[in-house]
């Protein structure tokens, strides 16, 4: 089967992000960008589906600026074994994203798509969803076990007090959560080999899709900052300040 | 304007993240109206229709909908949602689960795990790991929203008197089953509910010395928690974890124990009333925001501490 795994291009999770002054936006001019952590779990579980004999090609799909085009070829690196960027510099949101997602997949006609939980930048956690919503497909999203049975796929996901275990029909939507795998490092050949695969360009306009945003940012500011704090020397201080101070046991 | 809360539940009790997600509504001034979709719910409804603020309880009841299943539920929801401005899920694992699927069927943006309602149309909610606030305005004729549940205060559990109205429950989709369930037991209190919190990190060293918090967890009658890399290195079960990626949380009390505060912790727990943090680097970043700390190792401090309480 094929599957499908869109990645997005994100501020490094190891980035302390600040706001701007002008309090538009946060500062992302010149920090590093890397592919969302979820995403390369992604890619991993595709990969490791075609190392089993389940998968039979992977398209990575990322939606952005044209330096997505990094972010692809690090799935490429991974297992992916072809690329496909819809170039765009407008701001996308996560319905515009599965829009394009959408017109993408009917095009490539995938079995199932694999995508993150959530990017680590907005932290919005629709776009898996919207998408299996917009092609009527069934989902599993925080997927921490993925079993491809014949027709269906059989997904354990990280609920609230624990896991179950879902069935869905095939074509299906998976979203990934942190304990599905462990991604493997791109090694240097494999990132060499990566630049040689092929990486086709679409347009939102080719595909038909209109990506204006429907929510508009008015401001973005810094979170209220705690008051520093005190050490105390020992435990017995310690209890005494949450008992007479802060009034909290 | 009438705003539609989708209830959190268990098919027998009503969670508390259902009041947080009501209070959120409430500021919204205008009708609130609770959905409650599952199976054999009639004490949910019951116990929906008591929630101070609530006029009006719909239920669909179904074998279709007893297993939270985010195609049929997102169904349920469509079908109601004609009558109503705005669609508030709580922004737990089953809401965030449902409430884009909704959102794509209606054509709408979605309004992730808010913070604070500043008016019908704008909303503030944070943004990379909790490192920047944003505020948005919805452009959009409804709105669907999820409701992060420690920025609101829950509503009175009792007091209200809703009418109750069944509605038609939709078909099975078809296109996903219910396998199993493996639910956590636990004798503590839920973690997004406690009002204090025990957590432990990598420090901990292993799921053996993981146990050493329940002796200062059972004094306080607290409920424990955990930081990925104690999760990730299996020294406590994926539903303890608190952070960006797992649990949003803010007790009264939140002791940090052996952990070390990576940006994406502290965007599960800076909201919390007091910090305590038992570290023994005193160069830890969760000393920059612990109220108190304890530059100590920890297999000393923690049974010190339990023997103190």
């Amino acid at each position: 089967m094929k599957v499908l795994v869109p990645v997005k291009r994100v501020v490094d999770y190891n980035v302390k992000v600040r706001v701007k002054s002008d309090n538009t936006d946060v500062d992302i001019a010149n920090v590093k960008m890397s592919m969302n952590p979820f995403d390369e779990i992604a890619v991993e579980e595709a990969t490791r589906l075609k190392e089993k004999g389940v998968a039979t090609e992977i398209v990575a799909v990322s939606c952005g600026v044209s330096q997505c085009q990094e972010q692809i070829r690090s799935a490429m690196a991974i297992g992916a074994d072809r690329g496909v960027l819809v170039e765009t510099n407008a701001q996308l949101q996560p319905l515009a994203v599965a829009k394009l997602l959408k017109a993408v997949a009917d095009k490539e006609a995938p079995q199932l798509i694999i995508l993150g939980k959530q990017a680590i930048d907005d932290d919005a956690n629709q776009t898996g969803q919207m998408l299996a919503a917009l092609l009527g497909w069934p989902q599993a999203t925080f997927a921490s076990e993925v079993v491809v049975e014949g027709d269906r796929v059989k997904v354990t996901r990280e609920i609230d007090g624990g896991l179950e275990t879902l069935s869905l029909k095939l074509p299906a939507i998976i979203t990934t959560d942190l304990r599905l795998n462990e991604p493997r490092y791109a090694t240097l050949p494999k990132i060499m080999q990566a630049k040689k695969k092929p990486l086709e360009t679409l347009t939102p306009e080719a595909l038909g899709v209109d990506v204006s945003p429907r929510l508009s940012v008015l401001k973005v500011t810094e979170p209220a900052a705690r008051q520093a704090g005190i050490k105390v020397p020992d435990v017995a201080t310690l209890v005494d300040k949450l008992k007479n101070e802060a009034k909290v046991i | 304007m009438t705003v539609l809360v989708i209830a959190e539940h268990d098919n027998s009790v009503l969670k508390g993240a259902t009041l947080n997600t009501v209070a959120a509504a409430a500021k919204l001034d205008s009708e609130v109206h609770v959905l409650v979709a599952g199976k054999g719910v009639d004490a949910v409804a019951t116990a929906a229709a008591a929630v101070a603020g609530v006029a009006k309880v719909l239920v669909a009841d179904s074998d279709a909908l007893a297993n939270d299943l985010a195609e049929n539920v997102a169904e349920q929801v469509l079908q109601v949602a004609g009558a109503y401005s705005h669609i508030l899920f709580p922004a737990t694992a089953s809401g965030k689960n449902t409430a884009p699927r909704v959102a794509a069927k209606l054509d709408v943006a979605q309004i992730s795990e808010i913070t604070a309602v500043v008016d019908a149309d704008t909303f503030e909610r944070p943004i990379y790991a909790g490192n920047a606030i944003a505020t948005v305005k919805s452009a959009d004729a409804k709105k669907v929203i999820t409701v992060r549940t420690t920025a609101f205060d829950a509503v009175a559990a009792t007091g209200g008197t809703a009418t109750v109205e069944s509605v038609a429950a939709v078909a099975d989709s078809g296109l996903s089953a219910f396998v199993s369930r493996e639910v956590v037991k636990s004798a503590r209190p839920e973690l997004t509910a406690a009002s204090v919190i025990v957590s432990g990190g990598r420090g901990l060293g292993s799921a053996e010395n993981f146990k050493i918090l329940d002796g200062v967890a059972d004094k306080l009658g607290a409920a424990v928690g955990a930081s990925r890399a104690a999760v990730d290195a299996g020294y406590a079960p994926n539903d303890l974890q608190v952070g960006q990626t797992g649990k949003v949380v803010a007790p009264q009390l939140y002791i940090a124990v052996g952990i070390s505060g990576a940006i994406q912790h502290l965007a599960g727990m800076k909201d919390s009333k007091v910090i305590v943090a038992i570290n023994k680097d005193a160069e830890a970043p969760i000393f920059g925001v612990a109220d108190y700390g304890l530059v100590a190792d920890l297999f000393t401090a923690v049974p010190e501490l339990e023997k103190a309480l």
